[in-house]
């Protein structure tokens, strides 16, 4: 559910970035971080293990800019991947605006992409969403892997009701933005109809 | 369901924490709602880092809300958090709300309870009433065109420096 705050003037968005477990989720969003002016990205929150593996979510908020007068403030949390951690992943989609899926082009790892899949469909609707209408797009992560499935081959397995699909490069930055921006592009287009 | 909340109840909201504030003594009491924003806010705001307070305490009534359920409980309306200067009472309030209290030595556990339990009836009284109205009117045609029914292509550009 957007936050809009018409006394403070604010549209607060949540978007959620959800996949298997070392596919890229946390690398989205410390690159966005990185690049974004430090005057309008808050600060970086991530909770995690010792291994840097995330152990409930990473926050980091971000000033986007005046629409209509609005500021718009993007909120992107990454769920813990690891299969185990799911009830973690239930609660960090409650109140989403938006999930950006990220897969892992890895061979080996294509099961898991479908699995996780399945586990956010059940997920968003235990949280009262739809996979098939909220604002979702499918980020192909990690094509510089030699080990890389083709294009045609991930669209067919993961790619299930014409949402937009980014190849990308999180460790390098290629495609993380453009992910991020088709997202919002759906969140904000969905208060037209609101 | 959207909850829309007018600036009068707005201020209503702030008028109450504004007071918890002073009277419990506190250093900062922070209004936000389950999904980790911030509603309202009172006292020395400019000290903390408000965002993410928010959606830590969000993340972490979530994860109590989970453990409570476990053990078959239907929450705990209570959590705090004792530092070695400073600590922490979260409380529930109504069904979407959370109310944050930062508190020192200059006051106690059981003055800060006291006052967080008057505070929470008068805001679950305000909350009753924005969902009662929102329910209210889910039939209805909203009263107010929505200033978003003309965002372009553009507008989105922009955001993104393009």
């Amino acid at each position: 559910m957007t936050f809009i705050n018409y006394a403070s003037r604010e549209i607060n968005c949540k978007i959620v970035y959800y996949g298997p477990g070392l596919c890229g989720k946390t690398t989205n969003i410390q690159w966005i971080h990185s690049q974004a002016n430090p005057e309008k990205r808050g600060k970086l929150v991530s909770l995690a293990t010792e291994t840097d593996r995330t152990l409930f979510f990473d926050f980091l908020p971000l000033d986007m800019g005046v629409i209509k007068g609005f500021k718009v403030r993007f909120h992107l949390y990454t769920v813990p991947g690891q299969v185990f951690y799911d009830a973690s992943r239930k609660l960090i989609l409650r109140g989403c605006d938006g999930v950006i899926f990220v897969a892992d082009s890895q061979r080996p790892r294509l099961e898991a992409n479908i699995e996780s899949i399945a586990n956010l469909a059940t997920n968003l609707r235990d949280n009262g969403f739809d996979i098939r209408t909220i604002p979702y797009v499918l980020q192909l992560n990690k094509r510089d892997m030699p080990t890389a499935a083709p294009l045609g081959e991930m669209e067919e397995l993961l790619r299930f009701r014409n949402e937009p699909m980014l190849e990308a490069v999180a460790s390098q930055g290629t495609g993380v933005i453009e992910t991020l921006k088709a997202c919002a592009r759906q969140i904000l287009l969905e208060l037209q109809k609101n | 369901m959207d909850l829309v909340m007018f600036e009068e109840e707005f201020e209503q909201l702030q008028e109450i924490i504004g007071r918890l504030q002073q009277d419990s003594a506190s250093k900062v009491v922070f209004l936000v709602d389950k999904n980790g924003q911030q509603i309202a806010a009172a006292g020395d705001v400019r000290s903390i880092d408000a965002t993410s307070l928010a959606s830590l305490t969000a993340g972490n009534v979530a994860a109590t809300d989970g453990l409570a359920k476990l053990i078959g409980e239907k929450e705990f309306s209570l959590l705090f958090h004792e530092g070695e200067k400073d600590n922490l009472h979260i409380s529930i309030v109504g069904k979407r709300g959370i109310l944050v209290v930062i508190f020192d030595q200059s006051s106690s556990l059981a003055l800060v309870r006291l006052r967080v339990k008057k505070a929470s009836r008068e805001l679950q009284e305000i909350f009753e009433r924005v969902e009662e109205r929102a329910l209210s009117q889910l039939s209805e045609s909203p009263r107010f065109e929505s200033p978003f029914s003309e965002i372009t292509d553009e507008d989105i550009d922009k955001l993104f420096g393009d």
